[in-house]
Order: C-alpha cells, then structure tokens, then sequence
C-alpha cells in the first residue's frame, strides 16, 4: 500500500502560488480558510528559498493526539483527514499542528471557532465517495478518481509532488543527483554533498 | 547574565539572511518567519517548533499528573473521614443562633461555587472525555456532549471571574494573616488530636484556600479570557502557555475546592447550615471561632451600653 506524501523541492519553487488558487478553486474553501500556503524566506535577498506547504500528513499525527473528541482518522494511504460532524471547533490541533495546517472560519460570538477545515490530499471525508454532503463539507476526492492533489499536478515547475512516498523521494534524488552532475565547479559555499573526485576522472 | 544578554541579542540583531543552506533548515525548524502571499494566522512560518512540546505537557504531564492528584485528594480526604470522622460540636447546642453570614455573601458564595462546579466539570470533560466517556457514550454523542461543554465553559468563566472579584473585595479584610494562624497551623486546626485553636472570624485554614482562589484563581480567570478570545489574533505560544496555566492553575483549586467541601460539608457539623441559613449556634461559634464570638459579643455589648462605642452605632440608635 503506498504512503502518500508531500514534498516540495525548494530549489525549484517560485512562489507563484498557483498551488493555492488551483486549491481554494477546486475544493471551493471558504472566505479566510487557506489549505496551502508558500512561505519565502529571505524574501528578495540572496539565498531566498520559497516552500509551499500544508498538512503533511504526519504520521503520529499530533492533531489527532490532541482532539478531544477524537475526530481524526488515517486512510490506507496514511491520508490524516477528519470528521468535521464531530469537531468542537476548539482549535486545539492548530496548537498542536508543526505545520500551521488546520484552519477555521468564525462562527459566532466570543471568537468562537467554526469546524477545523485542513488539506485532504484531495481524498474528501468520511462521507459517501463524490456525494455531494463531502464534496460541501471537505472539497473534491480526486484520489477516489484516481487522481492525485491538484495542487501538485498542476505545479508548473514541478516543484510540489504528492504520491506515493517511494517514488516522489526517488525522483527527487535523482534531480539532486543531476543538479550535482551539472554542476560545473561544485563550489565550496554550497552544503551540497560533492561528488568528490568526479571531475577529476571524467571530466565532465 | 551572558547567557540572558545572548538572547537579547539574537532578538534584537534577529538576523534576515542565513547565507550558509543547511542553517536555513535548522532555523525553519525552530520557527524562522518568512513572507507569505496568504494572510491568515501566523502563515509566514513554516514550522512552529512548540506545538508538540505543549501536546506532550498536555497529553502526558497534565492530563497523567493532575488525574493522579485528583484520585490521591480523593482517597485522602475518605481515609482521613474513616478515621477521624466528623468534627462534632463539642458542647451541645445552645439554641441561640448568631449571624455568620449575610444574604449577600450566601447568595456570592453559591452564586461562585455553582459556577466553579459548572467549569470544573466542563473543562474536565475537554480533557479526559476522549479517554474515559467517548468508550461509553460514543463518538456523536460525546461530542454534542463537547460541545455544549465547551461553550457553557466559555461562557460560565467570566461569571465566574465577576464573583471571584467581588469575594476578594468582601472577604479581603478577613483573610489578611495575623499571629493566631501560626498557633491554629501547629494545631493542625483541631482537625487532628482535641485541641480547639483560636481564630477570627476566618480560620487559618480558611484564609489560605481564600488566597489559593485569589492567586490561582485570578490565573485561570486571565489566561481563560485569553483562550476565550481566539480571534484577537495571538501567537499559538501565547495560547499555548495560557492554557498550559490555565489548565495547572484548574487543578490546584479543584484540589483545594474538594479540601474545601469535605470541610464544609461532611467534615464539620453545622457548617453547611452556617452556609445556608446564615446563622451557627452559639456553641459552634465558640468553638471554630472563639475571637470572632468574642468580639461580636463586645460588639453588641457596646451597642446595648448607652457609654462605650455609642458614638460609632449613633445614627443607628435615633
Ligand atoms: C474563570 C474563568 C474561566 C475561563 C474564562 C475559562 C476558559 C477556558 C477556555 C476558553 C478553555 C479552552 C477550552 C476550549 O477552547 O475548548 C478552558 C480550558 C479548561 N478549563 Fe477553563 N475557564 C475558566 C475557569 C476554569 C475553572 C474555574 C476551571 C476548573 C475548576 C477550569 C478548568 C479548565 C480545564 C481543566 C481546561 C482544559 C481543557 C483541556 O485541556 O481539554 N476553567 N477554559
Ligand atoms: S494537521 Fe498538522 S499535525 Fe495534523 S497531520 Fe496535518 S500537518 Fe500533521
Ligand atoms: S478543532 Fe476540531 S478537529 Fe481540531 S482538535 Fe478541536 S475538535 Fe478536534
């Protein structure tokens, strides 16, 4: 059974935030609520590095150890989603969540907080497959489709990928592998690993 | 000092540029900002590295320590009722009844008491509901359960602070320590052994539950308006914290609230009444409160001698 992931590879993502707006458009998310986002750091300084990111899907979840109500569950493919009939809206798993991953809409007096909503990998909810009670409550279940997140799809520089584990880690060795092998002068600054030796013996 | 000078330091030079790759890694993982296009809550950081240390203090230090102490409170007070049982009027009732308390602080005291049940019930429910009432009631259930426990905590919490105010304003005089609490704490408060310890009108006992609701209370009614107020847009440290306090400061008066009722219930005759009614017997107050009997008695002596404090009742008398 294949673990699902995201990965985002810094040294291609151009914080274009097309990942974002293909997300709010295919799930239709409420005003306010954002599943994806594109964080820069150094932002228009050299060594500025953009990473989109949202829930990861964690393995020990720590949204799903924090729910009071116990509303989390795993899919087959490590998916982490939630029952949004059971949350309290206590915002606890945004306490606890690394990722700044769940979001609320207000809802109410008192800064009371509407139901957590949070990235799917595009897998919908507890509800029937494709109904249209998950399709309003979670967005589109394009893995049910057969198809993987849009966010990742659509990505133009193919710097967000989401599937199965294995093979998105393996294709981003190979690209460090070949951004390593076009390297003219593997130059001292860089913490990359060096393929020492290489040019030296074949030149290029 | 250095180490304190550091850190102000690093605040203030809060560098923006980490021209070394790996650091850049290392400074996401300790919650480095950035800029992000997405306006929402704390969006510019990509990692905040406190949020699992509060899972693991809430999950394990709080919910484990705190079920812990409340189980142990519990056991303690029952073996101490099976041995020393209650604390009986040593002479027998009088008949003539003396005023206690007024309407006024019955009506505060019940007022803060029920709501203080109500959060302590409620925000009990948040925290081990998932492990001991969703196995019974199930998961629909429990969480409309949640729910409605959520918001009556929400909402009984800054009644609850209004009353808290208003007792340390009443009762602030009467709880202020004095010499006599030194001999009542070297009696145990006559709870152990037969010796009766002097004391005013609030025992030694009673001053340092007052001052356990003053401080502690006044923690959990401050971070708990913070918590109450998601939207103000604070950091998930600030919240974190609070509810970390929040949560510490619950538990110390949930302890001192049971202390505090097996005394005043089952473990006392007649201060329950006291409570109720207002009124004690003259013999109950002899002997949980001679110096208050005594200067209520000079009191009311002054006030029948047509010398003595007249001057302080005159209105009064005409
Ligand atoms: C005085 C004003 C109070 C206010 C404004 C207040 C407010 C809150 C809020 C907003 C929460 C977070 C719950 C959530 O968001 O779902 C909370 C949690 C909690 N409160 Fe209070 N509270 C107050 C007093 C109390 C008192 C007196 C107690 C106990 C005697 C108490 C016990 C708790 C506990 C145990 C939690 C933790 C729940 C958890 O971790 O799941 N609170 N309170
Ligand atoms: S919401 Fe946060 S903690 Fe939960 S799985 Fe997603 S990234 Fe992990
Ligand atoms: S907000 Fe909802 S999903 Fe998040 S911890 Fe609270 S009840 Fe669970």
């Amino acid at each position: 059974m294949a673990r699902m992931k995201f990965l985002c590879d810094d040294d291609r993502c151009i914080e274009c935030n097309a990942c974002i707006t293909a997300c709010k458009n295919e799930h239709e998310v409420p005003w306010g609520v954002n599943r994806r986002r594109v964080v820069t750091i150094n932002d228009g300084q050299s060594g500025e590095t953009s990473i989109s990111v949202a829930c990861m899907h964690c393995s020990d979840a720590p949204c799903a150890q924090v729910c009071p109500v116990d509303c989390f569950y795993f899919t087959d493919d490590g998916v982490v989603l939630h029952d949004k009939d059971l949350c309290i809206g206590c915002g606890y798993c945004f306490y606890a969540c690394p990722f700044g991953a769940p979001q609320f809409p207000q809802d109410g007096a008192f800064g009371n907080r509407g139901k957590m909503d949070k990235c799917t990998f595009c897998a919908g909810g507890p509800e029937e497959d494709h109904s249209e009670a998950e399709f309003e409550k979670y967005g589109r279940n394009r893995l049910a489709e057969g198809k993987l997140p849009l966010c990742a799809e659509m990505c133009s520089t193919k710097a967000l990928l989401a599937g199965d584990g294995d093979v998105i880690s393996n294709l981003f060795s190979q690209r460090v592998t070949q951004r390593q092998l076009s390297q003219e002068e593997p130059d001292s600054g860089t913490a990359q690993v060096k393929l020492w030796g290489w040019k030296t013996a074949y030149k290029d | 000092m250095s180490r304190l000078s550091l850190l102000f330091a690093s605040l203030a030079f809060s560098p923006n540029t980490y021209s070394d790759e790996q650091n850049i890694w290392k400074q996401i993982r300790e919650g480095i900002s950035g800029y992000s296009a997405v306006n929402s809550q704390e969006s510019e950081i990509l990692i905040q590295a406190s949020g699992t240390q509060w899972l693991t203090i809430r999950n394990e230090l709080i919910a484990g320590t705190g079920a812990w102490l409340l189980a142990l409170t519990v056991l303690a007070l029952a073996v101490f009722y099976l041995i020393r049982g209650r604390v009986k009027l040593t002479e027998p009732p009088s008949g003539e009844m003396i005023e206690r308390w007024s309407k006024s602080e019955r009506w505060l005291h019940f007022y803060t008491a029920s709501l203080f049940i109500l959060l302590a019930i409620t925000g009990l429910s948040l925290l081990y509901g998932r492990s001991f009432l969703i196995s019974w009631l199930g998961h629909d259930s429990f969480s409309q359960y949640a729910d409605i426990a959520k918001i009556v905590h929400n909402y009984a919490g800054p009644l609850f602070s209004v009353g808290l105010v208003m007792m340390g304003m009443i009762w602030f005089q009467d709880n202020l320590f004095d010499k006599t609490d030194i001999t009542w704490f070297k009696q145990y408060g006559g709870m152990i052994g037969n010796q009766h310890p002097s004391a005013g009108r609030m025992n030694a006992g009673e001053k340092v539950w007052f001052w356990l609701l003053m401080t502690a209370g006044v923690l959990v009614s401050i971070t708990g308006m913070n918590l109450d107020f998601p939207n103000l847009g604070q950091y998930r440290l600030i919240m974190q914290i609070s509810h970390i306090i929040h949560s510490v400061s619950a538990f110390l008066l949930i302890i001192g609230a049971l202390g505090h009722i097996y005394i005043g219930t089952i473990g006392t005759e007649g201060a329950l009444r006291g409570m109720i009614t207002g009124k004690v017997d003259k013999s109950w107050a002899k002997q949980h409160h001679d110096l208050w009997y005594q200067q209520i008695n000079k009191e009311k002596q002054n006030f029948l001698k047509p010398s003595g404090n007249s001057a302080k009742y005159g209105s009064k008398i005409q």
